[in-house]
């Protein structure tokens, strides 16, 4: 009686209480995956062969403290205890000191995310807007000298280390051209002059209105991301590439260019209509892929993102460092997923 | 014009930059220093606490001491500072400092006794890492009240547990943990009684010849200059020290001139700037030593003429002449140059007859086996790889157990290593510091557990060397003192467990205008005050 009552509720839910718990069911996956990351990481940061005691006191430290600075990180409280207490804080959003910097992880990330964001942001726009066009044309001239140079310049990309190209870019068009900037996100002159407001340089440099530092900006940030724009873009042309050509040989297309329309219309509309969906999903795995930081380009760039964070840190395991970082990059790769999710709707009217 | 530009920026920057030159000033500012440097090692600026290499350079810029040293004159030792002279009383263990007269803090603040009181008072009472520099003096948290004191407003007394030579105490209060703090600005910033140690982390209350500017952890370290230093205003009146991990990043930064000194290139990159305009390479002696200690239970390694063949299988200018080139010096006794005491003997080179020879005498003609703990650094590595080549020729197969920092150490704090490849850097500023642990075990048993001993990890009974060690700690007069650990050195090479073999050599590339510039030498940080350029 009572499940037939329910059912019946159910049926008549209004589309405003269906909304609430569509909302819900992801709120609660989302917490779902946080934990479950956070318990994978705590745990391995635990059995893995660093103390962070001595990296916090050194070697030399005498016995007295180590054993204060080992009973202040709560480690002699049981692993299950210590889980139990990093959680409660996480919620409220304290994911505790760093030990390396001995600022709080937040701080941290709020300096170091917006740096990753920025770079990573435009990278993507790049390989987006150069990727995608090289896909679409090598898919559609197939086997034509613009199918074999895309095919080398994707091969290129997947192959070469980011680390000798980071650092020939910078030989030739910093050291011998002389055209951009060096490593760091600014002329060193230029740093700490306009206020920070979203921590990305670019963007307070133009609400600051100052076209100087903009100017700057642009030119130390420019083969950073073309570089992340490269790998990007090899990843995208090839996948674009090949969702077109299944898309092209459909029987959908044939009949599209039967009735005559142009070949624009047959490619773009009908065709590259159709991939937009199986696009997205690609493009935002490679985006997050960017945002987790890349840490050999922000090694060889002087670039203080959250990739070269979470290795630096787990290197000297700072683990509250390197679980804030992870949480965090978890919560961007999720976030992408409900953004995907939701483009999804916009562009396939079946998923609606 | 400007609108045409701003537009073809906003529009295109993609392209645009391809076309047009953004190219950045070159040549950095006259009156500012940019240094590149790995500083993710500075984890806090209180002087109290902080004991690594970026952390003591910023200090030594930002806080005086009671005695210091003249980054342009390290050899000479400690100068006044803070403290304009000093007197010892008749029993060798009172020292009474006489405050210099008119110093002013960057707050404002008169430096006064009572800050310097404050200073060490708080640095034994928060006994943090690097208190033990001022606690082997006796003083501790329940003393400090009658052993630190300021008699008056410009004299400061302190008083140690027993007689220690004059040298040794203030050669300690050069170290970082001597720098004076304005005592009115940190206690306004004390919180849960913890002496401003969470504010000093991050700000700064020193009357030193800077101040700090910003500190972005990983990122950067700016100083900006304190005008009213008593020493005269430094002619760089911005000091930028930029985190750049990579050495070739750092050589490419030089070399366009956009930087001033590049803090830590490797072996390549020196050589690639040798012909390069405008940039010459400096050379300084640092404190950090490279040695292989044998442990003295193992049976083959604890046989003297084993040991002495030992050192002879050491291929000490092969290694300095091809993988270390430029960075170690061929170096064989525990004080690094520069240290009061210093000795430039080398009596070893590689001898594989005499090695072998002297393996017969002792009865293993035939060879042994014996286990290298080395932890996983590449220099380390390759010194351990060319050790096991030399050992080979006279029969003795080394195995290499390589691991964590934490493994391999673990195996040496408990004595169960055969030998270990090993680095050390001196603490503070004294022979005493390496003294006190290459040649200092009073108790060898295992129960002491003296794991901070050098010579008690390699299980070396000294009785009479730890006793030569204690007598020229409280020996008056410095001199007299150095000769002490000249002799104690010469002995230390034929007897010890220990080779010593190599002294770190630090080499920076600098602009060529740039003059003044000190690394610190083995026993100081940098200094930055002198610079000009």
């Amino acid at each position: 009686m009572a499940m037939a009552t329910q059912t019946e509720k159910g049926r008549q839910m209004s589309p405003f209480f269906q909304q609430i718990i569509g909302i819900a069911k992801v709120l609660l996956s989302i917490a779902a995956t946080m934990l479950g990351l956070l318990f994978v990481t705590f745990f391995i940061g635990r059995v893995m062969p660093i103390d962070p005691v001595l990296s916090i006191v050194g070697e030399r430290a005498t016995k007295e403290v180590y054993d204060a600075a080992y009973i202040k990180l709560g480690l002699d409280k049981p692993l299950i205890v210590q889980f139990f207490k990093y959680v409660v804080d996480v919620v409220q959003g304290d994911f505790g000191q760093s030990l390396r910097t001995g600022f709080p992880v937040s701080d941290d990330i709020k300096r170091l995310f917006p740096a990753t964001l920025e770079l990573a942001t435009l990278g993507t726009l790049i390989g987006v807007f150069v990727g995608v066009p090289l896909g679409v044309i090598a898919a559609v001239k197939r086997g034509s000298w613009i199918d074999q140079v895309a095919r080398v310049v994707a091969l290129i990309g997947y192959s070469m280390p980011v680390f000798w190209l980071g650092m020939i870019g910078l030989l030739v068009f910093y050291g011998q051209l002389g055209w951009i900037g060096g490593p760091g996100r600014l002329d060193i002159f230029y740093e700490d002059i306009i206020p920070t407001v979203t921590g990305m340089i670019l963007i307070d440099s133009a609400l600051a209105q100052d076209w100087g530092i903009f100017r700057n900006a642009i030119s130390h940030i420019i083969l950073p991301a073309c570089l992340l724009g490269y790998y990007s873009l090899a990843y995208l042309s090839r996948m674009t590439r090949s969702f077109m050509l299944e898309q092209m040989s459909a029987e959908y297309v044939i009949t599209a260019r039967v009735k005559g329309l142009s070949e624009w219309a047959v490619i773009w509309k009908h065709a590259f209509g159709n991939i937009r969906v199986q696009l997205i999903t690609v493009i935002a795995l490679s985006y997050a892929g960017l945002l987790e930081g890349s840490v050999l380009t922000e090694i060889i760039f002087a670039w203080p993102g959250i990739g070269s964070y979470i290795t630096t840190s787990l290197l000297s395991a700072d683990m509250n460092a390197v679980m804030g970082g992870t949480v965090v990059v978890g919560l961007v790769f999720v976030l992408l997923n409900i953004f995907s999710d939701l483009l999804y709707k916009v562009f396939d009217p079946r998923a609606k | 014009m400007n609108v045409f530009n701003r537009l073809l920026t906003s529009a295109a920057f993609g392209v645009a930059v391809g076309l047009t030159s953004f190219a950045a000033v070159a040549d950095t500012p006259p009156n500012m220093l940019v240094i590149a440097n790995r500083i993710d090692d500075v984890t806090t600026l209180d002087p109290a606490q902080s004991f690594e290499f970026a952390g003591g350079d910023a200090s030594r810029n930002i806080y005086s001491r009671l005695v210091n040293f003249d980054p342009a004159d390290l050899s000479a030792g400690y100068k006044p500072d803070l403290a304009e002279s000093w007197d010892v009383s008749e029993d060798g263990k009172t020292i009474t400092f006489h405050m210099r007269p008119g110093v002013k803090f960057a707050s404002g603040n008169p430096v006064t006794a009572a800050d310097a009181e404050f200073s060490l008072r708080r640095a034994v009472t928060l006994n943090k890492t690097p208190s033990f520099i001022l606690t082997q003096f006796g003083f501790t948290a329940e003393n400090v009240g009658d052993t630190i004191k300021a008699t008056d407003d410009m004299t400061l007394q302190i008083t140690t547990d027993k007689r220690y030579a004059t040298s040794f105490v203030l050669n300690c209060m050069t170290a970082t943990i001597g720098g004076i703090v304005d005592m009115k600005t940190v206690m306004e910033h004390e919180a849960d009684g913890d002496l401003g140690n969470e504010w000093l982390r991050t700000n700064t209350a020193g009357s030193g010849p800077y101040v700090l500017g910003s500190w972005k952890p990983n990122e950067s370290l700016t100083l900006t200059a304190n005008p009213d230093y008593y020493g005269g205003a430094p002619a760089m009146e911005r000091v930028v020290v930029r985190h750049i991990q990579e050495s070739a990043t750092q050589r490419l930064l030089l070399e366009k001139g956009d930087i001033d000194i590049a803090r830590n290139l490797n072996p390549d990159d020196v050589a690639g700037l040798g012909g390069v305009d405008d940039v010459k390479i400096a050379n300084e002696l640092r404190g950090r030593l490279m040695y292989i200690s044998l442990n003295q239970k193992n049976e083959a390694l604890s046989n003297p003429k084993v040991v002495e063949a030992i050192k002879y299988l050491i291929d000490y200018d092969g290694m300095a002449n091809s993988f270390l080139k430029g960075q170690y010096t061929v170096h064989q006794a525990f004080l690094p140059r520069t240290y009061l005491g210093e000795i430039a003997d080398k009596p070893y080179s590689l001898n594989i007859e005499k090695a072998k020879a002297l393996l017969a005498e002792a009865g293993y003609g035939d060879g042994f086996e014996i286990g290298l703990f080395v932890r996983e650094a590449q220099e380390r590595i390759e010194i351990a790889t060319s050790l096991q080549n030399t050992f080979a020729q006279a029969g003795i197969t080394a195995t290499m157990t390589v691991g964590t920092g934490k493994q391999i150490l673990g195996v040496y704090r408990s004595r169960e290593h055969d030998i270990y490849v090993g680095a050390w850097g001196p603490d503070y500023p004294d022979p005493n510091t390496n003294a006190g642990t290459f040649a200092f075990n009073p108790d060898n048993s295992d129960e002491a557990g003296a794991t901070g001993l050098l010579a008690w990890r390699n299980a070396w009974h000294i009785p009479e060397m730890s006793n030569a060690t204690l007598a020229a700690v409280e020996e008056g007069d410095r001199n007299t003192r150095g000769k002490m650990y000249e002799a104690l050195q010469r002995e230390h090479q034929m007897v010890s467990p220990f080779a010593v073999m190599f002294q770190k050599n630090e080499q920076n590339g600098l602009g060529s205008e740039v003059e003044g510039f000190s690394m610190g030498g083995a026993i100081t940080g940098a200094g930055y005050w002198k610079v000009t350029k």
